[in-house]
C-alpha cells in the first residue's frame, strides 16, 4: 500500500482529492441544510459550459471554466433573489442555457477531443500541478471563511431572524453561490461533472442523519468526505476502476451505515420539516 | 420621558397591493400596545415594517429617539407569527436560545450561555426543553422557545406576532404573566399583534385597531368602543350559533 503512495501521480490524487472533499463536506452542510442540492448538479452543468468554451479558445480550462460558472452561479442567485422563482426552477433554466452553450462550443471545435470527456467523468489520476495548486488555493479560501460558519448557520435555520438582526444575509448568499462555483469546477477535474455534486451532497446528507448538532454535523461531514475519499482511491487503484464514481460509491456506502443506524436509533419516522406552512 | 417607538406615516406598498397607509403612533417605555384588525388589515407587515424587513417601506420609523436602522440588533426581540426556522436542522433548543443572545449559530456553548439559556427558558414554563431536538417541539413549546430566544437578549423592544398561537389556555395566562414581569423589571416596551380582544383589554396599556390604516389608538377603553370595532370589522362582537350554511346542507 505504501509502494502507491510513493508514485507521484498517485500523492497528487490523494491530495487534491481529500481538500476538494473536505471543502465540499464543508460547503455541503449548508447546501443541504438550505435545501440547495440541485445547485451542485446545476452549477457542474454551467462548469462544463466554460470547460467547452475554454476548449474551443484554447489554454488552460480552469481559467476560463472558473469565471464562466461563477457568473452562472451569480445569475442564479440575482435571479432567484429578484423574482418569485423557486430556486430549482432558477437552477433549472441555467444549467440548460450553460449546457446547451457548452454543446455548440464543442461542436465549433475543428479536431476531436478528449479533454471535454476527462472533465466530465473525472479523472483523478490526471490531476496535474495546476489542479493541484487549485484545489489548495480553494481550500485556504474555504478555511478562510470558518469564520463565518456561525452567520451562515444562523441564516440556515432562521433566515428571518438573521435579516431582523441585519446580518448581510443576501451577501452571504451570493459569497456562498461564488464559493460553490469555484469549488464545482476544480472538484469536477477530479470527480466529473456528472458525479460532482455527489461531493456536496452526500457526505453532508449522511452527516446529518447521525448528527444532533450542526457543529457535529459539520465536522462528521468533513471526516466522511475526506475519509471516503481517501478509501475511494485507493479502492479504485486496486480494483482498476474509473476514480470518481468509485469514490461516490463509497460515499454512498457510507450513507446506507448512516441510514442504518438511524433506523436502529429509532429516528427513521416522519420527522417535523419545516413549520412555514 | 421619551418615546420609545414613533411611527410616523408609515406606508407600505406590496407589488400593486397598499398593505398600510398613513399609520402613526407612538409608545413610551413600560407601554404594552396591542395590535387589533381583521384579516389582511396588514398587522404583520406593520410589525415587519418597523424591524426593517420590508425594503422601500414609506414614512418613518423612530426607536428610542434614532432611526430604526441604527438601533442596536439586539435591542430587539422578535418572535414570528410564522416560524420560518428549518425545523429538520440539528439543533437542540439550548442552541436555539443561545444563537439569540449571540446573533449567529453556536458552535460550542459556554456553560454561563448554557446557564443563561435555561434560566430564560425556565422562565418561560420550557426549562425541561433545554436539551430537546428542535426538530422535536410542539407547536406550543416551539412558541415558548421563541419566546426564550428573544427575551434571552434582554430586548429593550419585544415584538410579539400573535404569540399565543399554538399555545394552550393555562400556557397563555402564563405567558403574558413572564412578559409583564420581565416589562416590570426592565421597562421594556411591547408591540403585540393579537386577535383576543380580551388580552387585549387585559393586557395591553394601549390599543392599535388597524385596517390597513390608523381605526383608532389609545388606551383599551378608548380604542375599542363600538363605533371602532365596527368600522375594523363590521360588527362588534361575535357569538357562537348554529351555521345556517350547515344546517341546510
Amino acid at each position: 500500500m505504501l509502494e502507491v503512495l510513493s508514485l507521484g501521480f498517485m500523492q497528487r490524487a490523494l491530495a487534491a482529492g481529500v481538500v476538494t472533499a473536505l471543502i465540499a463536506g464543508y460547503y455541503g452542510v449548508f447546501v443541504v441544510q438550505r435545501g440547495m442540492s440541485f445547485i451542485g448538479s446545476g452549477l457542474a452543468h454551467a462548469a462544463f459550459g466554460g470547460v467547452a468554451l475554454a476548449l474551443l479558445l484554447g489554454g488552460e480550462p480552469l481559467w476560463i471554466a472558473v469565471p464562466f460558472t461563477v457568473i452562472i452561479a451569480l445569475l442564479i442567485t440575482w435571479v432567484r433573489d429578484r423574482t418569485t422563482l423557486s430556486l430549482d426552477a432558477v437552477i433549472g433554466v441555467f444549467f440548460a442555457t450553460a449546457m446547451a452553450l457548452g454543446i455548440i462550443f464543442i461542436s465549433r471545435i475543428p479536431t476531436y477531443t478528449i479533454d471535454a470527456f476527462t472533465y466530465l467523468f473525472g479523472s483523478v489520476l490526471s490531476v496535474t500541478w495546476t489542479d493541484l495548486w487549485a484545489v489548495l488555493a480553494v481550500g485556504v479560501i474555504a478555511a478562510a471563511t470558518l469564520p463565518l460558519w456561525g452567520r451562515w448557520a444562523y441564516a440556515t435555520i432562521d433566515r428571518e431572524a438573521a435579516l431582523a438582526d441585519r446580518l448581510p444575509v443576501r451577501l452571504d448568499d451570493y459569497i456562498l453561490s461564488v464559493l460553490i462555483a469555484v469549488t464545482i469546477v476544480v472538484a469536477a477535474k477530479v470527480v466529473g461533472i456528472v458525479l460532482v455534486s455527489a461531493f456536496l451532497v452526500i457526505p453532508a446528507a449522511s452527516a446529518r442523519l447521525v448528527s444532533r448538532r450542526f457543529l457535529q454535523m459539520t465536522i462528521i461531514s468533513l471526516l466522511l468526505g475526506a475519509g471516503t475519499a481517501v478509501v475511494g482511491l485507493f479502492a479504485s487503484y486496486y480494483l482498476d476502476a474509473p476514480s470518481g464514481a468509485t469514490i461516490i460509491l463509497t460515499q454512498t456506502a457510507v450513507f446506507l451505515v448512516c441510514l442504518l443506524g438511524h433506523a436502529l436509533a429509532g429516528r427513521l419516522t416522519r420527522t417535523p420539516r419545516s413549520n412555514s406552512s | 420621558m421619551s418615546e420609545a417607538i414613533e411611527v410616523n406615516r408609515l406606508e407600505v406598498q406590496l407589488g400593486d397591493y397598499r398593505a398600510i397607509t398613513d399609520v402613526s403612533f407612538s409608545a413610551r417605555p413600560g407601554d404594552t400596545v396591542a395590535i387589533l384588525g381583521p384579516n389582511g388589515a396588514g398587522k404583520t407587515v406593520l410589525i415587519k415594517a418597523i424591524l426593517g424587513l420590508i425594503p422601500g417601506a414609506g414614512g418613518e420609523v423612530r426607536l428610542f429617539g434614532r432611526p430604526a436602522s441604527e438601533v442596536p440588533p439586539e435591542w430587539i426581540g422578535y418572535v414570528p407569527q410564522v416560524k420560518t426556522l428549518d425545523r429538520s436542522f440539528p439543533a437542540t433548543t439550548c442552541d436555539f436560545v443561545v444563537s439569540g443572545k449571540r446573533r449567529s449559530w453556536p458552535g460550542r456553548i459556554t456553560k454561563r450561555e448554557h446557564e443563561m439559556a435555561s434560566r430564560v427558558l425556565a422562565i418561560v414554563g420550557a426549562g425541561h426543553l433545554c436539551h430537546k431536538l428542535l426538530g422535536w417541539l410542539s407547536g406550543g413549546e416551539l412558541e415558548r422557545v421563541y419566546l426564550a430566544r428573544a427575551l434571552v437578549r434582554e430586548p429593550r423592544l419585544l415584538l410579539l406576532d400573535e404569540p399565543a398561537t399554538g399555545i394552550d389556555i393555562v400556557g397563555e395566562d402564563d405567558m403574558y404573566c413572564y412578559i409583564e414581569a420581565y416589562q416590570k423589571r426592565t421597562e421594556a416596551v411591547v408591540l403585540m399583534v393579537t386577535h383576543d380582544w380580551l388580552a387585549a383589554r387585559h393586557h395591553a396599556s394601549q390599543v392599535l385597531l388597524l385596517n390597513r390604516r390608523v381605526v383608532s389608538f389609545g388606551a383599551p377603553e378608548v380604542a375599542l368602543t363600538d363605533e371602532s370595532m365596527r368600522a375594523a370589522f363590521g360588527h362588534v362582537g361575535h357569538i357562537h350559533r348554529p351555521c345556517p350554511e350547515a344546517r341546510d346542507a
